[in-house]
Formats: structure tokens, sequence, C-alpha cells
């Protein structure tokens, strides 16, 4: 498997480690709610494991060093799209 | 028809024109009192002992493909019940010893072959969590024999003692571990549940489930709708693809493993040897092939195929200690789908849809379970408890920090 990192350009899948769903990067804030505890159970645990586009995150380990945002077919493998991950999550409200 | 060997002896004689199918193919019902999704080990499992055990006549097993088809026909057939933790060991020492008594309670030869498991040691800390190990494992009525490399090298000449990374310094053994037919454990199962009255419908793929008012009448299939008392999922792979459909979100995560298996030799590998430091792991087969698989390929994939690193990976760690592996020719590998649980533990429990229920999280190492499985699971069923060996398989483990984490990893499915 090929990972098109967006700086990089082509680097083989092995020199990534997996983390898994990229909705990890919406880790809950509200510690103090009253529902925090299923709002963490449900963060820390519990998954949506599509046959299908799966949007996940890829660290670039033996590489840069860089989080990576992947979109990948788990059927058939396929990467369509890959996104540096701080990209994504400003993009989506995180940080600054 | 009971199998025997006057039985056998007479078709001989008589040219095999006596022999019948094994199980029925039966149309399906439109009610049954419980309806079973997957016709793998850990259904038809369910269904023998639901009927055998419980008494329960009116049952269904619903595959989707052929039984045998998943992932019971394809893993590495490695039974043992050396675990560490009292959530685990004592359930997996039940499932041995209901493969010690498989063939005769199903009067089918499953090839059940108690030929060892040896877990090598390449340091002292190793050692430390292997005695641990032992004793935990002692402590639930399992046997557990610490070997040195003196004695190991008796039984496995060839093992390359001396690698400069991982040297071989002893290893723990269970002695009643060991190999079963994988394919002859479906059938079997099938057969005896079949004798008994359950219905097995292949070709019969469960597309949704009808739910209403928060309890489960019955499950849509591609042959219509079935209804039923109770559904019981098994599915293993497909867990979370299956359950989406009753609008489930599941502590799992489906990943590949892939699994080698090389061209038949003459005996050369009396037990089963795993390489855990190194993630390598080989048994031989009845027909002579080294049978040998290591690490999953770490992302959720639903391909049934792997990736090359890994393929390269598992090789290096075979030649590590076994470097006589490399004059032998591959001749095929595969993938397999498993469901990669949160803890590395499995799941047997109701879910909070009334009459639905679930079982799966097993991971790479269900083919074990695949009795304690369906006795566990057909329990539930019939009496609504927990089995007393499975009272920790709950879903509520991960909300309430019971996690059941053999290795130690926590919530990171590719890491068990
Ligand atoms: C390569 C590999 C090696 C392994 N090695 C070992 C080992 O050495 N020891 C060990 O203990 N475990 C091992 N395992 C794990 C073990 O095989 C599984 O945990 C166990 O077999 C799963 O239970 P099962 O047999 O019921 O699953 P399966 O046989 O996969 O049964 C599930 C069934 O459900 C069916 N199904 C799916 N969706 C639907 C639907 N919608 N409707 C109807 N039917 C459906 C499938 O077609 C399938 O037949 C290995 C797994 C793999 C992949």
């Amino acid at each position: 498997m090929i990972i098109n990192h967006p700086l990089l350009g082509p680097r083989d899948a092995a020199e990534f480690t997996y983390l898994g769903d990229a909705k990890m990067i919406h880790r809950p804030t509200a510690w103090e709610a009253e529902d925090a505890l299923a709002q963490f159970t449900e963060y820390g645990y519990l998954r949506d494991n599509p046959a299908g586009t799966h949007r996940e995150l890829w660290f670039h380990e033996q590489g840069d060093r860089s989080w990576l945002v992947v979109t990948r077919d788990t059927t058939t493998h396929e990467i369509s799209d890959v996104q540096l991950a701080r990209d994504v999550a400003r993009a989506e409200g995180r940080g600054k | 028809m009971t199998y025997s060997g006057f039985r056998v002896i007479k078709e001989a004689l008589t040219g095999h024109r006596g022999w019948g199918p094994a199980w029925r193919t039966p149309e399906p019902k439109s009610h049954y009192d419980y309806v079973i999704i997957g016709g793998g080990g850990h259904g038809l499992a369910t269904a023998h002992y639901l009927a055998s055990v419980y008494g329960q006549a009116r049952v269904a097993v619903l595959e989707k493909g052929w039984i045998g088809g998943g992932n019971v026909g394809r893993n590495t057939t490695i039974i043992r019940s050396n675990y560490l933790l009292d959530g685990n060991e004592p359930f997996y020492e039940m499932s041995l010893k209901l493969w010690e008594g498989l063939e005769q309670d199903l009067n089918y030869n499953a090839m059940v072959s108690q030929r060892g498991i040896l877990n090598l040691i390449h340091s002292d800390a190793q050692r430390d969590a292997f005695v641990r190990r032992g004793n935990a494992m002692m402590l639930n009525g399992a046997d557990a024999d610490l070997m040195s490399t003196e004695d190991i090298l008796k039984r496995y000449p060839f093992l390359n003692v001396n690698n400069a990374r991982f040297p071989i310094k002893g290893g723990l053994a269970q002695h009643r571990g060991g190999t079963v037919r994988h394919d002859a454990v479906a059938w079997g199962y099938a057969r005896a549940a079949d004798r008994r009255g359950v219905d097995i419908i292949q070709n019969c793929e469960v597309t949704g489930f009808r739910i209403e008012n928060g309890k489960c009448l019955g499950v849509e299939t591609s042959r219509g709708f079935v209804g039923a008392g109770k559904v019981a999922a098994c599915v293993a792979g497909s867990s979370g693809r299956l359950m989406a459909k009753a609008g489930m979100r599941l502590p799992i995560e489906s990943h590949v493993l892939q699994a080698f298996v090389t061209e038949g030799l003459k005996p050369v590998l009396p037990g089963v040897i795993t390489f855990g430091a190194g993630h390598f792991y080989c048994s031989q087969s009845d027909k002579g092939g080294l049978v040998f698989g290591g690490d999953i390929d770490g992302y959720n994939s639903y391909a049934q195929r792997g990736n090359l690193p890994v393929v390269e990976d598992v090789c290096e760690g075979g030649m590590a200690i076994f470097p006589m592996l490399g004059r032998v020719r591959l001749l095929r590998m595969w993938g397999g789908i498993m469901d990669m649980s949160m803890d590395g533990s499995p799941i047997i429990d109701q879910t909070h849809i009334e009459g639905l229920y679930f079982n799966g999280g097993w991971c790479y190492g269900g083919f074990k379970a695949t009795p304690a499985s369906g006795m566990a699971y057909a329990h539930l069923l019939a009496t609504g408890q927990p089995h007393e060996k499975a009272t920790a398989y709950r879903f509520d483990r991960f909300e309430t920090g019971r996690m059941i984490d053999e290795k130690g990893m926590g919530n990171q499915p590719n890491l068990h």
C-alpha cells in the first residue's frame, strides 16, 4: 500500500503506524458534563467500523513524524485522499 | 446415521453407497424460538448446545454463504488455554475440556490432536511473565510446564537457540494444547445440531433487523422475513457491519490476519511453536504442510487479503528461530477478517435491544474458544443469565473500566 504524503510524495505504508478512525481528532472536552462518562466511553471505545470509505489516522513514524488523515476503502485498500491531520483538525474547528 | 468403525467397514465392502448427506437442506420457516446469525463454528456450536444441553428444538442457523466458509475454515487451527487473566483463563480451560470430549459428543472425527504448544522465552523478564502465567493456568486447573533450553532442544533440535537478538532461554509449554481439523469442527457441529432438529439454512444472508418499540421481532433476509423469539448474532469479522443494521456501534474494529502454508513435508515439527517476541507461530498439518502466521496487518480491513510488508515480517520472524524454513516452498497464503476488540477479549452479552444478543470480538483467538463460546452463548440465550465462566464478557466493561487486557495495550485494537 502506497500513501501519497502531501509534503513528501508517495511513501510505503510500512513507514507508518496506524491509530484508527480519524474521528479521534475530536476528543470530548466536556469532562465536567453530566454525560461525560458516556461521551468518553463512546470516544475511547465505540467505532463505526464501516465496510467501504474510512477516514483514518496514520503516523509517519519512520519519516517526518507527521500525522495524516487518509481516506481509504476498507474493502479494496484503495486510497482516495491524504491530508495533513493538522490541516484537517483546523478545518474542522480544532486548535488555532 | 451414526458413524462407527463397523459402519466404515460395512460401507467399504458395499461400495460406499450407503452414506447420505450429513445435514438436511430445509426451507426457512416463518418463525423460530432462536435465530442464530452466522454458520461459523460459534453459531453451529451454539445451536448444538442449545439443542443438546438446553433442550431447545425450534432453532435456525442462517448463513449467508456456506457453513464453514468463514474464519472457522480459515484459521491456523491452534487450541490452548494458556491465558493469564481471571476473566479469560477459566473460560478457555472450559473450552479445552470440551475439545477433549468433542468427538464423542458429536460422533464426528474432528482430528483433535493434543500435540502440545510451546511459547518460547527470550529474556529474564519474559520468563518471569511466563512463570506467572503458568501459575495462573494451574490455579484454574490447566496444565503448564516450564521447559529449559536443553529440554526444548531434545524435542526441537532444529531451533536456532543462539539468535543474537532473541536467544531461546526456555519456554512455557502446555502439553494439552494442540490443533484441530477446523472444517470438521463446523461439519461435526452442523451434523449434530441437525440431528436434533436444528434448521441449518445456507445461502441466506441477514440484511436487516425488524425492531419495534425496542424489541427485536426477527430478521430480514435474502430469503424473506424470519421471525424469532430471540436473535443471536455471531458473525466473526462481520460484527461491525451486521450490528450497524441494528443501529449499534461496537467496541470493535475489523482487521485482516494472514496465514501461510508450505508444501507438504515429512513430519518435522511435533508440536505448535510460538515465537511471540518476533511475531511468528507454526505447526505442521496432518497433510505435512507447515502452517504459520504472525501479526495482523494493522489497519481496518474487510478485504480478506493482506499486504506484502507483513508477509516479509512473518517470514523474517520464522527464519530467525527456524532457519530450515528458508528451504521450503510456500504453497498458499490467505487473509481472514477478524473482530479486533478494544481490550483484545471477546463479548458474549445481551444488547440494549430486547431479544437481540451479541457474540463477537474474538480477535485472532476465537477458534480455540468455539466449544466454550457455543456453550456460554447457548446458556445466555436459554436462561437469560451469563454462563458462570463467561461473566466477564459483558459490553459494560468498557464503561466501568473492567477491561480484560491480556497484553496491556489499552484501547488500541491493532496492538492486541
Ligand atoms: C488467518 C487466521 C488465523 C487464525 N488462527 C487461529 C488459531 O490458530 N487459533 C484460534 O483460536 N483462533 C484463530 N483465529 C481466529 C478464529 O478463526 C476466529 O476467531 C473464529 O473462527 C471466529 O468464529 P466463527 O468460527 O464462528 O467465525 P466464522 O466462521 O467467520 O463465522 C461467521 C459466519 O457468519 C457469516 N455471516 C456474516 N455476515 C452474515 C450475515 N449478514 N448473514 C448471515 N451470515 C453472515 C459468515 O459467512 C461466516 O460463515 C484465526 C483467524 C484467522 C483469520
